[in-house]
């Protein structure tokens, strides 16, 4: 694996977008060339190396690449967009679209992320070791088919609308969630192992959501199915005793699964 | 300023003008006969030369196509040009921006588009746009089918009040022709009904479709305007949909052109038939009955139609029939906007998704392709895909390219549509191949002459403007037929277009936008004291029921920077 070390310099006031820093357009360029690169700053171009000091060795295969930022990037968007193979890890926060488009490889992100993160993911794995802000794994604005492939996790909270028109592939959230995760959510996998606020799953129409904390307040649309136990889920084991329900039915012939935790939700449950 | 293209291969039908070489000569932003020794040059050798392209009916500009683009972020995502010196950057596949749109028209050697859905009290905005639109000249076609002027003056068997009420909308707006969409079935939805047929009244009004075509077809003649009714039937896109058709094309026949501009001889055009073509009752046993459709106007010298070709995209659906839009959400399940235009009509929006993979849209692509190969006289078709409801216009060199290589439509047959493409039609059995001249007719010949607009445009004889498109492709080395991605490389990127004699486009860039476009508008005043009195009746009603003031509704003449009146008649 070869590596190209980018040591973040001051961040602008305005976001720099990073999209050209990715393996796949690293890969076959010299140091010289990746320095040159171009990204946008506002409204204008400037080179990479006026944001990042940059060293280390580019190779001609992607997947043979890894990046590091070394370093908090808070005012740095699109990192890894639409990448395909290899690795970037961030020593630090990341701003808005980490990993969006994003094909295969993996992204760590060691600190927080801004809103957006694997916006219409297709591939690869992209995980966030501290909090993430809304849209997590969501759909581009407008559009109803968002991420169809990969995986995330997030190890600590994230804001609303996350999972927004999921459709395949699998997210784990592993703190608290705010209101309408796996909204109009039609397929995939979403997990949420602390609490969420309120509207789990509405306007879903199919995929499945489980929830190990409390759900505050949850929608009417749902019909309860039951306990289930030790849950069998894409071949991964959850264990615990889940309420289960099937819905959004405020949407024609939904057949979207919520689970939530017997344990803190008996709320919820129609008894 | 003075130019000649030398040596090009020349198409232009209505100069009966078919693959010669000849030389093209410009002063002024007009064809003339000859030029001076000091006129610029450009080497047209081996290539082939056309009229500008006119586009009859297609939604560039106003208040629907505007909620395209604000519904669908997700299409301008897919389709980003950045600026370049001299034009601005835009976004946009389906809808494009208004500059885009302007730009992308002029590529393809398109320099005349003409927005064919303009509700009256939105002028304003529809103007604002083609301000923006650079290049191509255009007109508004102002809706009247659904108008509560309209159906009152006709409820009371009025004609000349109706002649009365359009002359002078017609001025106010702007607007070019009399366009009517789905008679007395918008005005339903805004009751939240439809009409079927021609036969169902709107409700309160108690005037139906088939009233609603056939006294605004004789106003059409009586305020001789350039371009004839321009209808958009009913039952739009639903199986069965034929018979109302037929019935619909009947209602004008009889009626004799009038025009006061141009030299039409026709009384009706049909817009986007292939939507109106369906045979069966539901989607399940639904056919094509284009056949019988391209019969009738085989048979029949009224009547002109353009096809709205399916091509195969994801794109957006808008229409002032807005029960039909309604009736597409609930079918695809995609976002729908609706719209309501007050006294006047509505719309509405909905994405769709012309899928190769799925049974209806490969039949609906095979169903305009028969009306285009079915329909012997190509004085009597125009090309369009309505765009953007059965595919973008910037599809309109692929169209072509199937139009002329059968082989292109038997890979497609083949191996990019569903097997109902065959099943449900006649496309496979169908091996005519259109020639450049008759692709001359039905995007350029045609459409100038039903516009009223041939002496200027659609031609290149002395005193034409001097709208002109050059493609790279030889006809005399390159087949056609067989060479059909050639060809739509070709006329999707011109290597030359004038537009008002001067270069435009080079080699498929825009470089240069030279005059803002012509806006034509027709100038009419049927009966000028009857005129008076509805504006007086029109005003009562504004103060009870519009949302505007009387006063604000016209459009001044500042909103038009090149307007450019037709006459109709003036009494």
């Amino acid at each position: 694996m070869s590596e190209i070390i980018l040591k973040p310099k001051e961040q602008p006031l305005v976001p720099i977008e990073a999209n050209n820093v990715t393996p796949d357009v690293f890969a076959g360029k010299t140091l010289e060339e990746i320095k040159n690169l171009g990204i946008w700053h506002g409204n204008r171009q400037d080179r990479l190396s006026k944001f990042f000091d940059i060293e280390g060795e580019s190779s001609e295969n992607p997947s043979e690449i890894k990046i590091i930022i070394d370093g908090s990037v808070p005012k740095t968007k699109w990192i890894g967009k639409a990448m395909t193979a290899g690795e970037i890890l961030v020593k630090g926060d990341v701003n808005m679209y980490v990993g969006a488009d994003m094909k295969g490889g993996k992204i760590l992100v060691e600190g927080n992320a801004a809103s957006w993160p694997g916006q219409d993911m297709q591939g690869g794995e992209l995980t966030i070791m501290g909090n993430a802000g809304d849209y997590v794994g969501s759909a581009y604005r407008g559009d109803w088919r968002g991420m169809s492939g990969g995986l995330i996790t997030v190890h600590g909270n994230v804001g609303n609308e996350i999972a927004e028109y999921m459709l395949g592939g699998k997210m784990v959230i592993k703190g608290n969630v705010s209101i309408m995760p796996g909204v109009h959510m039609n397929g995939g996998l979403l997990i949420i192992e602390g609490n969420v606020v309120a509207r789990v799953g509405g306007e879903m129409k199919g995929g499945t959501i489980v929830v190990k904390g409390i759900i505050d307040e949850f929608l009417a649309g749902f019909k309860y199915l039951g306990i289930e136990r030790d849950l069998n889920l894409e071949g991964e084991i959850i264990e615990g005793a889940y309420h289960k329900f099937k819905g959004d039915l405020a949407t024609k012939g939904a057949s979207g699964i919520v689970y939530a935790a017997v344990a803190g939700n008996s709320h919820i449950a129609p008894y | 300023m003075e130019h000649i293209i030398k040596n090009g291969i020349v198409y232009d039908p209505l100069n009966n003008i078919d693959g010669e070489q000849k030389d093209i000569c410009i002063k002024d932003g007009k064809i003339v006969d000859s030029v001076s020794a000091d006129a610029n040059v450009t080497d047209a050798s081996g290539q082939i030369i056309m009229p500008g392209g006119v586009d009859p009916h297609t939604h560039i500009a106003g208040a629907k196509v505007n909620v395209g683009r604000m519904i669908r972020p997700e299409d301008s995502k897919k389709d980003v040009v950045g600026r370049a010196p001299g034009q601005r950057g835009g976004s946009g596949f389906s809808v494009p921006s208004t500059f885009m749109t302007g730009y992308r028209y002029a590529q393809m050697g398109y320099t005349t588009a003409m927005e064919a859905a303009m509700p009256p009290l939105l002028a304003r905005h529809t103007h604002e746009e083609f301000h923006d639109t650079p290049i191509i000249d255009h007109a508004a076609y102002p809706l009247f089918g659904n108008n509560w002027f309209v159906m009152q003056y006709l409820k009371e068997g009025d004609l000349d009040k109706t002649a009365a009420y359009a002359s002078w909308l017609l001025r106010a707006t702007k607007g070019y022709a009399i366009k009517i969409v789905n008679p007395a079935g918008t005005e339903a939805w805004a009751w939240g009904g439809n009409v079927h047929g021609i036969d169902d009244p709107a409700p309160y009004f108690d005037v139906t479709g088939g009233e609603i075509i056939k006294g605004l077809a004789e106003v059409n003649e009586m305020l001789g305007l350039p371009h004839p009714i321009h209808l958009h039937c009913n039952d739009l896109g639903h199986p069965g949909n034929y018979e109302t058709t037929l019935k619909s094309f009947d209602i004008p026949k009889g009626i004799k052109a009038n025009p006061i501009t141009g030299n039409r001889d026709k009384v009706l055009y049909a817009t986007h038939v292939q939507f109106h073509s369906y045979g069966g009752t539901n989607w399940r046993d639904f056919v094509s009955e284009a056949p019988k459709i391209a019969d009738y106007v085989n048979k029949n010298d009224h009547i002109v139609i353009d096809v709205g070709q399916v091509t195969l995209d994801e794109t957006t659906t808008m229409t002032a029939d807005g029960p039909m839009e309604y009736d597409l959400h609930t079918l695809n399940g995609l976002k729908w906007a609706n719209c309501d235009v007050e006294l006047e009509t509505g719309s509405g929006v909905v994405p769709f998704i012309y899928s190769g993979k799925a049974p209806v849209p490969s039949s609906q692509w095979a169903i305009g392709l028969e009306l285009f190969l079915l329909v012997n006289d190509p004085e009597k078709i125009c090309l369009t895909t309505d765009s953007p409801n059965a595919g973008p216009f910037t599809r309109y060199p692929r169209v072509m390219s199937w139009l002329m290589s059968n082989k292109y439509r038997e890979d497609m047959i083949e191996n990019h549509v569903h097997k109902w493409a065959q099943k449900k039609t006649s496309i496979a059995t169908i091996d005519r191949e259109y020639s450049f001249f008759e692709i001359a007719q039905i995007s350029r010949a045609t459409p100038a002459k039903v516009l009223g607009l041939s002496d200027t445009k659609g031609h290149l004889g002395v005193g034409a403007d001097a709208d002109i498109a050059i493609y790279p492709f030889n006809p005399e080395t390159q087949d056609p037929s067989t060479d059909y991605m050639k060809l739509e490389e070709a006329l999707t990127a011109a290597s030359y277009v004038f537009k008002d004699g001067e270069i435009v486009v080079k080699d498929g860039k825009v470089v240069n936008i030279g005059l803002p476009g012509r806006c034509y508008w027709v100038n009419s005043i049927y009966d000028e004291e009857l005129e008076k009195q509805i504006v007086g009746e029109v005003e009562t009603m504004f103060k009870r029921y519009y949302s505007v003031n009387f006063a604000n509704y016209a459009v001044q003449d500042e909103y038009l920077p090149r307007s450019t009146p037709v006459d109709g008649v003036i009494l």
